[in-house]
């Protein structure tokens, strides 16, 4: 559990960070989002302490983290940047056991849980373990990243616009994998973007900033349906709320049972968004849910989606 | 089957070089006689040419080595934050200490400290500093910043992140600053003999004043093999250093 | 609270500096080594007013970091350099009056370290100040401008450094012009050959991977080792062909230094001319050759301007190189600054090494300085 206690940063005159409290449980997916300069980064980097608090004070599981020393503190937590920031001059295996090393593990261990790791993000460890950062494409560096800040196995991650910098199809593939290993771990993570399209995808809660200030904090649903000044609203889009909203669901949470087969079909892990842009590609009312082997779940209808 | 590595490489062949003229040169009296007819004595006997060269090699290792120790350290106080104050004014005298030529320090230092290997050895040591402090602070401030941020965030503390990161990233540039100055100073060494200090340009100093044309031939060549070969040796330290960015 | 660092240990500097080591020695004759005299005992009577600036720079690391104090601070500092400079060339008057014709007044350790000092001060002043470049030229200009005033007005005559020069005024003056000739006669080929050979070997990998390797040879070789490479074949040469040997060419003089600073200085031109070709966006060539433009048009008109600066750059290098290699020129008696250098340092006369040092890093400055400026003005890339 991490904890805000009316935290604010100062440069200057200037106030990054404006007053903040607020509790990230643990376990949630965290996204703090807004505009470019709205204080995010910031507060992000205030977790693990690289950035230190003017007034206020930062509890992780309790513990004040200014009583803390920073490097204990930060090799229990970690840590994802969108510029990567691989070591050029290590393997990957030495990357990925960069905090394991500096906890004394010995180098077998370390070599086993690289390989896991780099399991874990689909790259083979047979050809990736012993290779250069330089040898990598920019998206198999932060699949890199990611197994470097998993190594030790904190129980929280930070992870700043982590998927800023990558192609669409990267970054799509990515920010599954990202919600895989959130699912699978229970990991806290703390996550920062300026899209809010990624934060509606991988959220199970939304903080949004303006200039230093969180503005409002709440689940996905509740930013799309009840935004807490224009601000916000125009932040998350008030056109195509009621499309962003419809991504938030999954179609099984409103099939209904039974059903003949034949006829369009959607698969059962797609969200309510995609039910309707394949039920107007196909001019259908209804369509089938079928899981991965094709077996017919239920059935959706259009009416579904507007119900309740 | 190609040869092994050793034999292909130039240095091996220029270290040879030096090592067989360093042994025939003072046997080389019928050469040398032939060469210059009109010369009493084609050969420069009154040190031997080794013993000129280890004082020579001594000279500027003992230079070059205090210097690495002082410009590096230098260096990295003032890429911390602790020195970041003063890293301008150590730019400035950087800068316009390497518009000075390299024998205005050595022809200063020796009316102020006298003739002898220590004032040389100062001069040296004052000069030479530059351009490896020059390269250490390029080197370190040439870290990308993306880097260090995922240094410091993943736990290393500031020490860690200079021995484990920032030093062996700035390696290579930090190496070409000592490179440099070490070439310098095996050029103002050899000019320090002006003042009595034995060095390898003694007989060329000598060959000068007495117009003995084949002195100053036989110092120049061994002058010449030797920066040739401290260069090559530096060459092969750098692609070492940097084997794993040609993959 | 003190609150510039730099400014704290740079005063501490001139402080120990004037306290521990004379700020002038004076000297029966040339010969013997003088005694020491340190700078309190200079401030006599109405010199006490010098002191005015150098409080307020010693108080100056405790000013608040306001732009007027900074102000103020760079002010005192310029006028400290000039004031520190009047009042050795004054004391040196002073003690000429009451001394034999040939006693010497030099300028101590101290006056130096001072001089440094104060003058770093006023470049990281300036810095903090975030002076623009024309600002920072001014000041220094200000303050050259006032010492050449003490110069032409004869208040610094009776320093034993003006007054070596009175008393070789010509040899210095051929001297000098003897310097600059070889620097020039030195850099022409250099870059008629070195800018062609760099920009043909940036287009030529072959080339680049003979050329380069070369050069790099013979920089490697020092100076001193190259002149004494080139005087066996010249002088066999010279002697073959007397007619030559009249002409000046030969082992020794003014023509193997030549040869071998232009060697030397082939290296940095051709490398800044290959560099400043690289540098040149290929968009920007690929777009000039689809409008219609030849080789040479695209040369002329895009690729050239473009690699300008750097290949201006590599002048700079190759000139500021040259002046110091011309010192080392003067031991196989080509001349030059480097001749008085060397008398100096055999003479064990500072002195006389001065006279031929300062002159020299003065020029190298200068040049370094006019470079610095054109490859500013020739930026024509946004920045």
């Amino acid at each position: 559990m991490i904890e805000f206690e009316g935290v604010t940063r100062r440069y200057g005159d200037t106030a990054v960070v404006e007053d903040v409290s607020l509790r990230i449980e643990k376990g949630e997916f965290f996204v703090v989002i807004g505009s470019s300069g709205a204080g995010k980064s910031t507060l992000l980097r205030m977790i693990n302490g690289l950035i230190s608090c003017s007034t206020g004070r930062i509890r992780v599981d309790g513990h004040d983290i200014a009583a803390l020393k920073p490097e204990a503190l930060r090799r229990r937590i970690g840590y994802v940047i969108q510029s990567i920031g691989l070591f050029p001059h290590w393997t990957i295996a030495r990357n990925i056991g960069a905090v394991p090393e500096l906890l004394g593990w010995s180098p077998q261990k370390i070599r086993t849980r690289a390989t896991e790791l780099l399991g874990l993000l689909k790259l083979d460890p047979a050809v990736y373990l012993d290779k250069y950062p330089h040898q990598l494409s920019i998206g198999q560096q932060q699949r890199v990243g990611i197994a470097r800040a998993l190594a030790a196995d904190p129980g929280r991650l930070l992870m700043d616009e982590p998927f800023a910098a990558l192609d669409p199809i990267t970054r799509e593939a990515l920010q599954a994998e990202i919600a895989g290993i959130h699912r699978d771990s229970g990991k806290t993570i703390v996550f920062v973007t300026h899209d809010m399209n990624e934060a509606l995808t991988l959220a199970s809660r939304i903080a949004v900033m303006d200039r230093g200030r969180v503005i409002q904090v709440g689940t996905p649903a509740e930013l799309l349906i009840k935004p807490a000044n224009d601000f916000v609203g125009a932040f998350v889009g008030r056109d195509d709320a009621g499309l962003m909203l419809l991504a938030t669901e999954k179609v099984t949470a409103r099939m209904r049972p039974g059903g003949v087969d034949g006829g369009p079909s959607i698969n059962a892990d797609a969200n309510l968004r995609q039910a309707l842009s394949r039920m107007l590609l196909t001019r259908a009312e209804r369509l089938g849910v079928v899981d991965g082997s094709g077996r017919r779940l239920g059935t959706i209808h259009i009416g579904d989606l507007v119900r309740r | 089957m190609t040869a092994p590595r050793a034999l292909r490489d130039p240095l091996t062949w220029v270290v040879l070089l030096l090592l067989a003229l360093l042994w025939a040169l003072p046997r080389g009296q019928a050469f040398f006689a032939f060469l210059f007819p009109w010369l009493e004595r084609p050969i420069y006997a009154q040190e031997s040419f080794l013993s000129l060269a280890g004082a020579h090699l001594a000279l500027v290792g003992a230079s070059s080595a205090v210097a690495c120790l002082i410009g590096v350290t230098a260096g990295i106080v003032v890429t911390r934050p602790i020195g970041a104050e003063f890293r301008a004014m150590v730019t400035a005298i950087v800068t316009i200490g390497q518009t000075f030529p390299p024998v205005a320090v050595l022809a200063v230092a020796v009316p102020v400290m006298g003739f002898g290997a220590l004032p040389a050895l100062i001069a040296l040591l004052l000069y030479g500093l530059l351009p490896i402090l020059e390269n250490t602070v390029a080197g370190l401030g040439a870290v990308p910043e993306a880097v260090r941020d995922a240094a410091r965030g993943i736990g290393m503390s500031d020490a860690a992140m200079l021995r484990r990161v920032e030093l062996p990233l700035a390696a290579p540039v930090i190496i070409a600053g000592v490179r440099t100055s070490v070439i310098i100073n095996v050029g103002t060494a050899a000019i320090a003999s002006t003042v009595g200090v034995r060095s390898l340009g003694l007989p060329i100093i000598i060959g000068l004043n007495a117009a003995n044309v084949a002195y100053v031939l036989q110092g120049a060549v061994l002058i010449g093999l030797v920066a040739v070969a401290l260069d090559l040796a530096f060459e092969r330290l750098l692609q070492r250093v940097q084997r794993w960015q040609r993959l | 609270m003190v609150r510039n660092r730099v400014a704290l240990f740079l005063i501490a500097v001139a402080l120990a500096a004037s306290w521990g080591l004379p700020f002038l020695t004076h000297a029966p004759n040339r010969l013997l080594s003088g005694r020491p005299i340190a700078l309190v005992s200079v401030l006599a009577g109405a010199r006490w007013f010098v002191l005015l600036p150098v409080l307020l720079l010693a108080a100056s690391p405790f000013f608040p970091t306001r732009r007027s104090a900074q102000l103020v601070v760079a002010a005192s500092a310029a006028a400290f350099l000039v004031a520190l400079v009047w009042l050795a060339g004054s004391e040196a008057a002073a003690l000429a009056e009451a001394a034999p014709h040939a006693a010497r007044t030099s300028l101590g350790s101290a006056f130096w370290i001072m001089l440094a000092s104060t003058a770093l001060m006023l470049h990281d002043e300036l810095r903090r100040l975030g002076a623009s470049a024309l600002a920072r030229s001014a000041t220094y200009c200000a303050i050259l401008v006032g010492i050449a005033a003490l110069l032409a007005a004869g208040k610094l005559d009776q320093l034993s450094l003006l007054r070596e020069y009175a008393g070789h005024r010509d040899v210095f003056t051929a001297a000098l012009l003897r310097h600059a000739l070889i620097v020039i006669l030195a850099l022409a080929p250099a870059i008629i050959l070195g800018i062609p050979l760099g920009i043909a070997a940036e287009r030529r990998h072959r080339l680049r991977g003979v050329l380069f390797p070369v050069l790099n040879l013979i920089q490697t070789i020092p100076s001193v080792a190259l002149f004494g490479l080139l005087i066996a074949p010249l002088s066999g040469l010279a002697a073959s062909f007397p007619a030559l040997g009249a002409a000046g060419i030969g082992g020794v003089g003014v023509f193997p230094a030549v040869i071998a600073l232009a060697l030397y200085s082939l290296l940095p031109v051709a490398r800044g001319a290959a560099a400043g070709l690289a540098a040149v966006p290929s968009a920007a060539v690929e777009a000039a050759r689809a409008i219609g433009m030849t080789a040479a048009q695209v040369l002329r008109r895009v690729e050239a301007p473009l690699a300008l600066p750097v290949i201006l750059s590599g002048l700079r290098i190759a000139a500021v190189q040259a002046i110091g290699l011309t010192a080392v020129a003067a031991l196989i008696g080509a001349g030059g600054l480097g001749a008085i250098m060397f008398q100096g340092l055999f003479a064990n006369a500072l002195d006389l090494v001065l006279l031929g040092v300062v002159p020299m890093i003065a020029m190298a400055l200068l040049v370094d300085t006019f470079f610095s400026l054109a490859i500013a003005a020739s930026n024509r890339v946004p920045r």
